[in-house]
C-alpha cells in the first residue's frame, strides 16, 4: 500500500507518478466475516478502521451499494465545529474536534483540516445573548468560544454587509476559531486505505438486498453480490436508514428522510477566510481551498429520497447570500447537488446497539454528520467491540425517545423539518 | 414541484406549508396510553415510495390538503381536502390509488 511521505511524492513526481498503487483493494466479498458494516461512507468506513486499530477486530467487510463515499460523504459542505449548547452533543462533538485535530497524522493522509474558524452571525440582541449563553455553556466543557463585535467581524470578513442598511443588521457573533473545514472526500479515502491495510474487506458495487435471520437475531445480509455471514451486522447508511430498517422488518423509526441542497460558485480569489453562517435565516458558507464558495441552507422540508431538490430553496438560499454579501450578485452558481438526511426527532444522533440482536444502528445525523465521522467510527467501533456504547454515545440511544430523554440542541420538538 | 389544489388548480410549492406526515394518528386527548402516544410523536414510516402527507394552501386557499407524493420522484398521484376525506388517516391502500 501506498505510504505518503515528502520522499515517496519526490520519488513518484521523479517517475512522472506512474507508480502509484490503488489506495484500497477491490476484493470479492467472503463468505462470512466477524462484523459486516453497511455503508462505505465517513461513518461506515471510520467504524470500519476504527474497529480494526483500537479493538483488533479485522475480519470485517464494509459494503457499499455504490462506489465508495459517493453518498453524504461526498455531498456536504465540509465545515467541522463543536459549538453546541447541550452537554452531550458538546462532549461528543469535542471528542471529534479533537480528533480531527490529529487526523492527517493518524491517517497518514492529507485531509486538509483546516482551522479556520467557525462564526455565527447574530441579529437581535435576544439573539446575541442566546449566543452569549451557547459560548458559556461551550466554555463550561472546555470548547473555545468567543463572543465578537460588529467591528471585529467586519475586520474578519470585509465583504460582509454590517451596515444598519442590511436587511437584517448584524449585531454579533459567535467565533468558534478551532472551528473549520476538512477536505470530505480525502477523509474517506484515508479512512478506506487506513481500514484495507489492517485487513478490512471494502466491497463496492454491493448493495444489500436483505437480512439473514435466525430467529430475531440478523445473521448476515443478502445482498446483489450473494448472501453473507456475519456475528454483527452494522448499518452506517445515514440517509437511507429507513428504507434499509424496513427490509429488516423494522417499520417506524423516529427518522425522517429529507433533502438537504448545496451549492458552489466558480473560483475565485481568497474571499473569505472563515466559515460563516446566517442566524436570520439559514446559511453558511466558506471558500474551498481551490477558490469556490461553497454554501448552503435549509433542508427542501418535506420527505424526500430523491437526491436533487426543488428551486424555491436554491432561490431562498441565493437571496440569504445576497442579504449578507451584496458583491457576490454577479458571481455565478457552477454547480449544486442534493443529499439525503435523516432528520432525527430531536435532531441529535443515534449510535446504538440493536434494534434487533446482532445489529448495530448509526443513523439521525440530520445535516450535521460530516464534523461527527471520527468520533462517530470511534464510539460505533466501541459499541460493536464491546455490545456497549462509550461514555461520549451512552446518551444517543434509540430508546431515549420512548424514556423522555431527548436532545434537542434547538428545542424544536419532534418535528423533524425544523431541526 | 407542482401541487394541484382542488380549489385553487395547479400552484407552484412555495404557495404551500408542508405539515407533515399524514399517517399519524393522534391518540384520544383524554388517552393515556402510553405507546400509542409514543409513537404518534416519535414514529415515522418514513416510505422510499408514495408518502401520504398533510400540506396546508397557505398562500392561497389555506385548505388543508392529504397529498400522496412519491418521496424518490417527487410524483404526485392524489390531492384531496382533509376534511371530509374519511378513513385516509391509514396509510394508503392500494384500493386508495386505483
Amino acid at each position: 500500500m501506498a505510504e505518503y511521505s515528502a520522499f515517496s511524492l519526490l520519488a513518484n513526481a521523479l517517475k512522472g507518478n506512474k507508480d502509484w498503487k490503488p489506495a484500497w483493494r477491490k476484493p470479492d466479498p467472503k463468505a462470512s466475516y466477524d462484523v459486516i458494516i453497511i455503508g462505505g461512507g465517513g461513518h461506515g468506513l471510520a467504524t470500519a478502521y476504527y474497529l480494526a486499530k483500537e479493538h483488533g477486530i479485522t475480519n470485517v467487510a464494509v459494503l457499499e451499494k455504490g462506489w465508495l463515499g459517493s453518498g453524504n460523504v461526498g455531498r456536504n459542505t465540509t465545515a467541522v465545529r463543536s459549538n453546541y449548547l447541550l452537554p452531550a452533543n458538546t462532549r461528543f462533538y469535542e471528542h471529534s474536534m479533537k480528533m480531527w485535530e490529529n487526523l492527517s497524522h493518524e491517517l497518514n493522509y492529507n485531509v486538509m483540516f483546516s482551522q479556520r474558524g467557525c462564526l455565527n452571525l447574530a441579529h437581535t440582541p435576544t439573539q446575541f445573548d442566546d449566543y452569549a449563553r451557547r459560548g458559556n455553556a461551550m466554555r463550561h466543557l472546555g470548547v473555545d468560544a468567543e463572543l465578537m463585535t460588529p467591528a471585529e467581524i467586519k475586520r474578519l470578513i470585509p465583504a460582509l454587509d454590517i451596515s444598519s442598511e442590511a436587511r437584517f443588521p448584524v449585531v454579533g457573533g459567535l467565533m468558534q476559531r478551532r472551528a473549520g473545514t476538512a477536505r470530505h472526500d480525502a477523509v474517506a479515502w484515508g479512512y478506506a486505505r487506513g481500514a484495507d491495510r489492517r485487513g478490512v474487506d471494502i466491497v463496492e458495487n454491493c448493495e444489500v438486498t436483505g437480512f439473514l435471520r435466525d430467529g430475531d437475531r440478523v445473521t448476515g445480509v443478502t445482498t446483489s453480490r450473494g448472501d453473507i455471514r456475519a456475528k454483527k451486522v452494522a448499518v452506517a447508511v445515514a440517509g437511507s436508514t429507513g428504507r434499509v430498517m424496513h427490509l429488516a422488518g423494522i417499520e417506524t423509526m423516529p427518522i425522517e428522510s429529507h433533502v438537504l441542497q448545496a451549492f458552489v460558485t466558480e473560483s475565485l480569489k481568497p474571499f473569505i477566510d472563515t466559515v460563516v453562517t446566517f442566524g436570520m435565516g439559514h446559511f453558511y458558507m466558506s471558500q474551498s481551498d481551490k477558490g469556490g464558495l461553497v454554501y448552503g441552507g435549509d433542508i427542501d422540508g418535506y420527505n424526500s429520497y430523491a437526491q436533487r431538490g426543488n428551486l424555491p430553496i436554491v432561490d431562498e438560499v441565493m437571496s440569504e447570500m445576497l442579504a449578507l454579501f451584496p458583491g457576490l450578485a454577479r458571481v455565478r452558481m457552477l454547480r449544486s447537488w442534493g443529499g439525503v438526511c435523516d432528520m432525527s426527532m430531536d435532531g441529535s444522533p443515534i449510535i446504538t446497539t440493536g434494534p434487533l440482536p446482532g445489529m448495530y444502528l448509526n443513523c439521525g445525523w440530520c445535516y450535521g454528520g460530516f464534523k461527527a465521522t471520527p468520533a462517530s467510527g470511534w464510539t460505533f467501533a466501541w459499541t460493536i467491540a464491546k455490545d456497549e456504547p462509550h461514555d461520549f454515545n451512552a446518551p444517543f440511544t434509540l430508546d431515549r425517545f420512548h424514556r423522555g430523554l431527548v436532545i434537542d440542541d434547538k428545542g424544536q420538538g419532534a418535528n423533524p423539518r425544523l431541526h | 414541484m407542482l401541487i394541484t389544489c382542488p380549489y385553487c388548480g395547479p400552484r407552484d410549492v412555495i404557495e404551500f406549508t408542508y405539515q407533515g406526515d399524514g399517517n399519524r394518528e393522534r391518540p384520544d386527548p383524554v388517552s393515556q396510553n402510553f405507546e400509542a402516544w409514543n409513537a404518534y410523536v416519535y414514529d415515522r414510516l418514513n416510505p422510499a415510495g408514495d408518502h401520504n402527507e398533510i400540506w396546508q394552501h397557505s398562500g392561497g386557499c389555506r385548505a388543508h390538503l392529504r397529498v400522496v407524493r412519491n418521496t424518490l420522484t417527487h410524483e404526485i398521484s392524489r390531492v384531496a381536502f382533509v376534511r371530509g376525506d374519511h378513513g385516509s388517516a391509514a396509510r394508503p391502500k392500494a384500493e386508495d390509488e386505483a
